[in-house]
């Protein structure tokens, strides 16, 4: 929730100012991609590009609005920031990422659980990661096998289904004998 | 009387033993999810969709509006007992209700929040039925132009009318504005912001954008706070039920918050945290014990959830009969149809009937569920509470990805996931709302199709949304929703829409 509204100190805000730049420059992207356009047809007055320059113009003046706002000082007070846990976060989502066509769901997705868990203090990785597997091939059997959902598949997925359906024949097998 | 056969024909849809079953999973998993602090039903909502890809369209809808309920439910449960509102509808909700269940009263504060939304669910939904048919009647004469002042309205509510900045909120518009241009212009097929990547060409899933903004942003958010938050966990003392008293106290702010609720979810004006702020002030004001508000009032707990959950009803009417989401739960819902191929608005009523009152109706079972369900299991939901924080997020995290990735299996989408993931903390930490992104990526094209039918219509002539009564008198109102507030705020008086701030529904 929003705290305090009336910041007193930091004048320039220069995070806001980035904000306000961030602004400026995504409006010039989204103009020079208008620019590029075609009309719509003969009769139409507005075309692809209309509304983009229209969203474009807004950015800007929001640029603006924030630059002056920036200069004031009226951006809310920011609570301090820990990084370190941001970092092992996104680090576990990029391993999982580039992990995850050759490795499969389950051991890409135990690596970012490990890694997620360790951004929340919880340092015993040797633990959280294969355990973070085992609940992610869990995960994958349910919905990639029950609800048919396409997930990735790698070696452990590749194992699973032989562990799983040699089960399943086993036991059908067991049952017709006995029947 | 064409309401109450509709309503039964519905009944009997969702009363099938499958659609019902289909409704038991969505309550337990929306109560289950609903209830991890931190998680509101918007995230609820976006984490559990890719559960119903693989359903039949009424059965995952069905689901969905269990998840829905399940969601708002789980959500009051967090604040009464953990204090850590997981939505800004539930704010209230933890003022009153943690302070009763510090006081050992954690069981009646339970009880009163669970039987008010099941009251305030049952007869919103009641309201959604009666009045669907009459909006859509009226909707039926509505052509682009009154469809477009009436998303520029929406527009303006969900983002600059409430909450501590109009700056801000608009920001937040804008950028979900400008993600909703990625892809291919559907009048001329011209590729827009989509710098010939192919993965860009159908533009940016919903799905994804809400589960990256709500789920990684959030969690990216808890975790750079450190170990700053110090939780407790109110254990439920003493008895479960609520004495005569609590009854008596009750009942009235059910009520109350039910009328206030509704008609505040069915306009276009955004979240339901404003209706829960009206019935806490309407509460203190008519209680007989006002010494108690602050010190765990039942009547505060009562009220607004009631109203909560009334509101939450009320989001369904311009979603089911105009297509228009106004929170950012209903814009996830409205993806939710679309995976279908389905486009709520008058045309579904008369195309897809069935459907639609099915959907009314497993409403009122996933209502009545809830309430059978969900206080004898009271216990069972607080050990979800438990769950330490690494183990929480890192689940969290993976049920992100599985739904990025089971809607759309690629690698590109987990990049997409982890880029709107970091957008969405950076927006947290500076105070810009999260809501408005998500209604502008998907309220953004939707608004431009319109617009440019209208412009195509009228050739070109702009004054077209002026002459026609219903638009001139919506994006009049639109103007006073913009400027009015920045009035106030620049007059020093913007305390009251910053405590209303739309912050996660």
């Amino acid at each position: 929730m929003p705290t305090g509204t009336n910041a007193n100190t930091r004048r320039p805000d220069w995070a806001a100012l980035i904000i306000a730049a961030g602004l400026a420059l995504l409006a010039a992207v989204v103009a020079w991609d208008a620019s590029r356009l075609g009309g719509g047809g003969a009769y139409a007055r507005i075309g692809p590009q209309t509304i983009p320059y229209a969203i474009a113009i807004c950015l800007g003046g929001l640029a603006f609005w924030t630059v002056i706002e920036a200069w004031r000082g009226d951006f809310p007070e920011r609570e301090p920031q820990e990084f370190a846990p941001v970092l092992w976060i996104v680090g576990g989502l990029v391993l999982q990422l580039a992990t995850i066509s050759i490795a499969g769901f389950s051991i890409a997705t135990g690596l970012l659980f490990g890694f997620v868990a360790r951004g929340f203090g919880a340092r015993k990785m040797w633990l959280t990661i294969p355990a973070g597997i085992l609940f992610a091939s869990i995960i994958w059997l349910i919905f990639a096998r029950g609800l048919s959902l396409t997930l990735p598949r790698g070696p452990l997925e590749a194992a699973l289904v032989t562990v799983v359906t040699g089960i399943g024949t086993a036991v059908s097998s067991l049952f017709g004998g006995v029947a | 009387m064409d309401t109450f056969l509709l309503l039964w024909q519905g009944l009997a849809v969702a009363l099938q033993p499958i659609n019902l079953l289909y409704a038991l999973v969505g309550v337990t998993l929306g109560t289950a999810v609903g209830v991890l602090p931190g998680i509101g039903p918007a995230t609820t909502v976006a984490l559990l969709l890719p559960v119903t890809y693989k359903l039949d369209p009424a059965g995952s809808l069905i689901m969905f509006a269990g998840i829905y309920y399940g969601g708002m439910y789980g959500g009051s449960t967090t604040s009464i007992l953990l204090n850590t509102p997981g939505e800004s509808a539930s704010i209230v909700t933890a003022l009153e209700g943690n302070k009763m269940a510090k006081k050992g009263r954690g069981g009646p504060a339970l009880a009163t929040a669970a039987i008010g939304s099941f009251v305030a669910g049952l007869i919103a939904t009641l309201a959604l039925a009666f009045l669907a048919p009459w909006v859509v009647s009226v909707a039926l004469a509505f052509g682009p132009r009154e469809y477009f002042a009436l998303m520029v309205l929406a527009f303006v509510t969900v983002s600059a009318a409430f909450g501590d900045s109009a700056l801000r909120g608009l920001t937040s518009l804008f950028i979900g504005l400008t993600l909703g241009l990625v892809g291919i212009d559907l009048q001329t097929g011209q590729a827009r912001l989509s710098f010939s990547h192919p993965s860009l060409l159908d533009g940016i899933e919903v799905t994804t954008l809400a589960v990256a903004m709500f789920a990684v942003g959030e969690t990216l958010y808890v975790a750079a706070q450190g170990k700053r938050a110090p939780e407790s966990i109110e254990p439920v003392r003493g008895s479960l039920w609520m004495s005569a008293r609590d009854w008596a106290r009750s009942w009235k702010a059910w009520l109350r918050g039910t009328v206030i609720g509704f008609p505040i979810g069915a306009m276009p004006a955004g979240g339901a945290e404003l209706g829960t702020f009206f019935s806490y002030a309407v509460e203190k004001k008519l209680s007989k014990h006002p010494e108690e508000f602050g010190e765990g009032a039942i009547e505060g707990v009562a009220g607004p959830e009631a109203a909560n959950n009334a509101s939450a009803a009320g989001t369904l009417v311009p979603l089911l009969t105009l297509g228009l989401p106004t929170s950012a739960t209903a814009a996830i819902m409205l993806a939710g149809f679309q995976q279908y191929g389905l486009q709520p608005g008058p045309l579904l009523f008369t195309s897809n009937p069935q459907l639609v009152w099915g959907l009314i109706a497993s409403l009122l079972v996933a209502n009545l569920m809830l309430i059978v369900l969900n206080l004898p299991l009271i216990g069972l939901w607080v050990r979800l509470l438990t769950i330490p924080k690494p183990w929480l997020y890192g689940g969290i995290l993976m049920f992100a990805t599985l739904g990025t990735i089971g809607a759309n299996p690629s690698v590109f989408e987990l990049a997409m996931l982890l880029v709107f993931g970091l957008l969405g903390y950076g927006l947290r930490v500076f105070h810009f709302p999260i809501a408005p992104v998500v209604v502008g990526l998907i309220l953004g094209p939707m608004a431009e199709q319109q617009l440019r039918r209208a412009l195509a219509i009228s050739q070109g002539d702009v004054m077209v949304l002026f002459t026609s009564p219903i638009s001139a008198v919506l994006l009049f109102l639109a103007a006073v929703a913009l400027i009015l507030p920045l009035v106030l705020r620049a007059q020093g008086r913007g305390r009251v829409l910053a405590a209303v701030a739309a912050d996660s529904d």
